[in-house]
């Protein structure tokens, strides 16, 4: 128990990363072996944190608290059931980021490897930082690597992107610093169990609320402040849009989870209906907007707002099935995205367009890849069976308990979500092959397919089964709201009754 | 025994579906009918013994979601009701699987059919064992997702994949009221599970929610959610565009999909709930006014359509209209009963098409045909037979159910009630020549395909007709045969046992002997006009098409629903999609957001970077000016 799992799982990817900067080869192949190894092992290490994990509590544990700035802030790390599970999808993301790197970096492998494996190092670090001072510090610094990799690898547009990308994420995070800067004034301390426990001054809750929630805004993204995301989607590399989509705007949810719940009830209490109303505007709004695409990759990355969407509406309806229903729908989001995201890279990589016109037919040059992309479409739309339905589910019953109407509408996106995947399919994958140049297309090659099995197993066993998601989060969940609901009667007790 | 029954068909399908290429065609083909065909047997023992001994069961194959209080199991649960789905699901499926081997001998994707065929029964059969709402939706979108497979089976064919986006998505408009409901369910009840759920209704029946300002009982709200889903899958009115389309995929997958099973899901779900149902009096009576709506409106459309798989998908939509009335007066065990002799007779006719269009070589238009009843004996027996079942001949199949739900309709006393029957009456007459003018224009007089010589036409191979002739003894005789069980009067009647819930009693009165005798009576009448009409004078329907021109327009256009629902909803999407993405994202969102900030920032920056001019008088006289500024201001202070 001593041993510390969790800053091994941080630290492991840094060390390999320094191997791999002071290796001199740039493009050889024994980087990429060097990195796959070590995020390989740090999978494992994750795998066997979950299964050591003990799901019948709610407090944090393999707890590591050391001081690094003299009585202000501490290295603190802990996981409890919300986090532990984005531990797990990205150290299973990382590894597969790598695998694929295979077609798509062209040039300074190495340096595109080491940018992977610090994004992965600072992932980690977002999801088990238990003081919002190494909080904040992993939440921004994940910012450079992103936007390296979007700079240097991505598309034509690269750079108007990489900065489009960063200006409104720096903008919305500026703001959370000065928030939890006042939440050590007011409060003493920013370890996150200590506020827990104190709470944190209702006078101050709604600034502060709109401070962390500008910042996870942006990043979730909710609508207004997402277009930077389609932008950022399809200038980014094949693995730098599978980060992105997978873990980076999962960062976000589990925020409004742990902070906006945990540390600011009166005020998540006063600012639902904002919240809804931006979600609900989100799946309505981006989804009818994912139906005209022309571009792939454009269109999944609307469709990963309107599940954003989702997600953050399951969050604020405070209630088991929502909350759960929201992370069970973050993880599952992670594995399909990435897989659509490596679906259509799968394509770029053959034919260097990701215009929708230009495939058609794709069912008979390649019937393998188009059982995957199915699956994948199948699992987006929320088909019974796959983890997608699994969420949607139950952020819909726990929406419906708390807002008649507001289900209502929320359903409408599971419609249109039918529509925009299947006319995405259809368009790709069916009807006669017209360009000619697609008969030439391989089809998946022995990575490509391990890869997105690596990500469709999961889909389907958590469609089929998802108590071992659920049983993990349960007690955690039950026990913020519990507390959510704690504070909310000692502060304002009218809201209750 | 149940699990085996169950997990059969989903065995054959991944056999089939993954190691097809091994197995090669014929060995996957046998693979799966068989292993349907064993299905299909055990559901005939369970169906025997739940007949003899009213044996129930419910069995729990494990967990699937628990979350909070919302617990859910994958279950098994066999009752009077389900055990009859189980029966019509698996025999008409193993009968279209042995059909198959014979109509897609032409086809390059064998296994991958087979392997659709039967994860489609899997889907089906989970959805009728269900115990639960969720276990049934999932078995929902399964069916839904497999007809979606094969109804764009020729994938390039674009009409083929239009038909299949837009079944799936017509139907997920149902979906999204079918899953209101089942949310409302857990809101109200804590649990989606039957029992549970059925347990509590008498307490909730007085509940009123507010419901977007409007007051509404809870009960009815349920009611009304749940028949939109069925609504979707049985394809009625307003969301039945779907059907017609779907006769793009091949016709076995009509017969079982568009026919005899999936469609009439949305029956199954009415049957289940009705102890839901007949607490709501109000949903009660819209089920029955858009169930003959839709038998009305289908019949009239199918009198004019000319491809002959779109005629019976018509006739399909008006046969479910007709199970939905029954259903609505309260009649579950005759909706039943008629979903049941529907599935033998529809899937004759379906298959039996289905032998025609093969033998003319994909030809499905019936102006093309005309005068082959020589040359397809058989195949002309069995249609018949399916004709006159459907159109209910005297003492054949549908002659019982179809009497039956317009003489429950006629009993039920009230005003829905004799409108209902009336209607019932009109459409019956509709359906009789309808279908005798496919027989009549198919089979009989001249022949009329200028590209198959008629040398070429021969009957389909033995492995086709037997299974039609499984179903033709099934359409002559299930009616006569199942009457007393499903819908005897006695007291004694115990079939049903606790699978359906009749508030009050149903009528045992016997309706007056003029009912009983208009409906038959009028539909011989019909068949010599039939054949006058369509054999003997042609000029006549070509004089009434042509004194009636708006009307026969608005009918071969379908009422204009694909029209409408083109512009109301398909377009207007579009522009809407269009609207938010170019406009507000990139015009609004963007230009003032990220792009106007940037733009802003860097004019004002071009601006102050004039003030550094490099000219020391320039500096010189901004620092005058400053100092005298500050100076007046403190001097002013």
């Amino acid at each position: 128990m001593n041993f510390p799992i969790l800053s091994s799982l941080i630290l492991l990817p840094l060390i390999g990363s320094l191997f791999l900067l002071f290796s001199k080869d740039k493009n050889s192949n024994t980087g990429k072996y060097v990195a796959l190894f070590t995020s390989f092992v740090n999978f494992l290490i994750s795998l066997y944190l979950w299964y050591q994990f003990d799901p019948t509590t709610s407090s944090f544990q393999f707890v590591e608290d050391r001081e690094w700035l003299k009585g202000f802030v501490n290295y603190k790390v802990g996981v409890d059931g919300i986090s532990i599970l984005f531990i797990v999808l990205t150290s299973l993301i990382t590894p597969l980021c790598i695998i694929s790197v295979n077609n798509t970096v062209k040039y300074r492998l190495r340096d595109f490897l080491i940018a992977i494996l610090i994004m992965e190092c600072l992932m980690i670090g977002v999801f088990c930082s238990l003081d919002l001072v190494i909080f904040y510090l992993f939440f921004e610094a994940g910012l450079i690597p992103m936007f390296l990799i979007i700079g240097i690898w991505g598309g034509t547009r690269r750079v108007y992107s990489a900065f489009k990308f960063f200006l409104y994420t720096l903008l919305g995070s500026v703001l959370m610093l000065i928030a939890i800067i006042s939440i050590y004034w007011i409060s003493g301390t920013t370890d996150i169990t200590q506020l827990y426990e104190i709470g944190i001054d209702t006078k101050y809750q709604n600034l502060l609320w709109l401070a962390f929630f500008s910042s996870f805004a942006v990043k979730t993204p909710m609508w207004p402040v997402h277009t930077w995301l389609p932008d950022a989607h399809v200038e980014a590399p094949t693995a730098g849009s599978v980060l992105l989509a997978a873990i980076l705007l999962k960062m976000a949810g589990y925020g409004f989870i742990r902070f906006s719940l945990g540390l600011f009830p009166v005020a998540s209490e006063l600012f639902t209906p904002l919240v809804y109303v931006l979600s609900l505007i989100a799946i309505v709004y981006t989804s009818l907007v994912a139906l005209m695409q022309e571009e792939m990759k454009k269109l999944i990355a609307y469709s990963s707002v309107a599940h954003m969407g989702f997600v953050t509406l399951g969050i604020f309806t405070i209630t088991q099935q929502g909350i759960e229903g929201s992370i069970v729908q973050m993880i599952s989001h992670g594995l399909v995205s990435a897989a659509l995201f490596l679906c259509v890279g799968v394509v770029y990589d053959r034919m260097h367009s990701r215009l929708i016109a230009t495939y058609g037919g794709l069912v008979s040059v390649m019937p393998k890849y188009s059982i995957l992309f199915m699956l994948f479409t199948l699992a987006a739309l929320g088909l019974p069976g796959t983890s997608g339905f699994i969420g949607e589910f139950l952020i819909l019953t726990g929406a419906f308990k708390d807002n008649f109407l507001v289900a209502v509408i929320a359903s409408l996106g599971v419609i249109f979500g039918a529509a925009y995947m299947l006319w995405l399919y259809r368009r790709v994958v069916f009807g006669e092959v017209i360009n000619k140049d697609l008969l030439k297309m391989p089809d998946l090659d022995n990575s490509e397919k391990f890869i997105l099995w690596c990500l469709a197993i999961p889909v389907l066993f958590f469609g089929f089964y998802p108590e071992p998601i659920i049983n993990t989060i349960e007690i955690s969940v039950k026990d913020l709201i519990e507390m959510y609901n704690f504070n909310l009667n000692m502060y304002m007790p009218e809201v209750i009754n | 025994m149940e699990i085996a029954l169950l997990f059969l068909p989903l065995i054959a399908s991944i056999t089939s579906g993954f190691l097809g290429k091994f197995l090669g065609d014929r060995n996957s083909e046998i693979i799966t009918s068989v292993f349907v065909s064993i299905s299909a047997i055990l559901s005939l023992v369970l169906f025997y013994s739940v007949i003899v001994n009213g044996y129930e069961s419910n069995v729990v194959v494990a967990k699937w979601i628990n979350s909070g209080t919302l617990d859910v199991n994958w279950s098994i649960k066999v009752d009077a009701l389900s055990s009859l789905m189980l029966v019509v699901v698996t025999l008409v499926s193993a009968l279209v699987h042995i059909y198959s081997i014979g109509y897609m001998s032409h086809d390059p994707h064998k296994p991958r059919f087979m392997a659709y065929l039967s994860l489609f029964t899997f889907s089906m059969l989970t959805l009728v064992t269900s115990d639960n709402f969720l276990q049934l939706f999932f078995g929902w979108e399964g069916v839904g997702l497999c007809s979606y497979f094969l109804i764009g089976f020729w994938f390039k064919k674009d009409s083929a994949n239009a038909a299949a986006i837009k079944a799936f998505v017509v139907n997920r408009v149902g979906d999204f009221g079918f899953a209101l409901g089942i949310f409302l369910i857990f809101y109200l009840f804590g649990t989606v599970n039957y029992s549970d759920v059925f347990n509590q209704i008498p307490q909730i029946v007085d509940k009123n929610l507010s419901f977007l300002g409007f007051d509404v009982k809870a009960v009815d709200l349920i009611c009304i959610l749940l028949f939109i889903g069925a609504m979707g899958k049985s394809a009625q009115i307003f969301l039945h565009t779907w059907l017609p389309d779907a006769m793009e995929g091949p016709t076995p997958v009509s017969a079982l999909i568009h026919a005899a099973t999936m469609v009439t899901a949305g029956v199954f779900l009415v049957v289940r709930c009705s102890p839901i149902f007949e607490y709501s009096p109000l949903t009660l009576n819209l089920i029955t006014v858009v169930g003959m709506t839709t038998a009305f409106f289908a019949a009239t459309v199918a009198l004019v359509q000319t491809d002959i798989k779109k005629i019976i998908a018509y006739s399909t939509c008006s046969q479910l209209g007709y199970m939905f009335f029954a259903a609505g007066v309260g009649a579950y065990n005759v909706a039943m009963f008629h979903l049941f002799t529907h599935a033998f007779f529809k899937a004759l006719l379906f298959l039996g098409s289905g032998s025609v269009i093969h033998s003319f070589k994909d030809e499905q238009d019936i102006n093309q045909m005309g005068g082959v009843y020589k040359k397809l004996p058989y195949t002309y027996i069995f249609m018949i037979i399916g004709t006159l079942a459907l159109t209910g001949f005297p003492f054949l199949s549908g002659f019982y159910s179809k009497d039956a739900i317009i003489e429950f309709a006629y009993l039920k006393g009230n005003t829905t009630g004799y409108y209902a029957a009336g209607v019932g009456i009109l459409t019956a007459v509709l359906t009789s020549i309808y279908s005798w003018r496919l027989i009549f224009k198919t089979f009989h007089g001249e022949y009329n395909n200028k590209k198959i010589d008629i040398k070429e036409i021969h009957e389909s191979p033995l492995i086709m007709l037997l299974p039609l002739f499984v179903l033709a003894i099934g359409a002559i005789f299930v009616g006569f045969l199942f009457r007393d069980l499903f819908i005897g009067h006695g007291e004694d009647n115990i079939f049903w046992g606790n699978s359906i819930k009749f508030l009050n009693p149903l009528s045992t009165e016997h309706p007056p002997l003029w009912l009983l005798l208009t409906t038959p009576v009028l539909v011989l009448i019909s068949i010599p006009i039939a054949y006058y009409l369509f054999v003997k004078e042609k000029s006549v329907p070509y004089q009434i098409v042509q004194s009636n021109k708006p009307m026969y327009n608005f009918l071969i256009n379908k009422w204009y629903f694909d029209e409408l629902y083109e512009v109301l909803f398909i377009q207007s999407s579009k522009k809407i999609g269009l609207f938010f993405w170019k406009v507000i994202d990139v015009k609004i969102i963007d230009k003032f957001g990220p792009d106007g900030v940037s733009l802003l920032i860097k004019n004002l920056s071009l601006k102050a970077s004039k003030f550094q001019s490099g000219f020391i008088y320039q500096y010189a006289f901004m620092i005058l000016l400053g100092f005298s500024a500050l100076l007046t201001f403190l001097i002013l202070n």
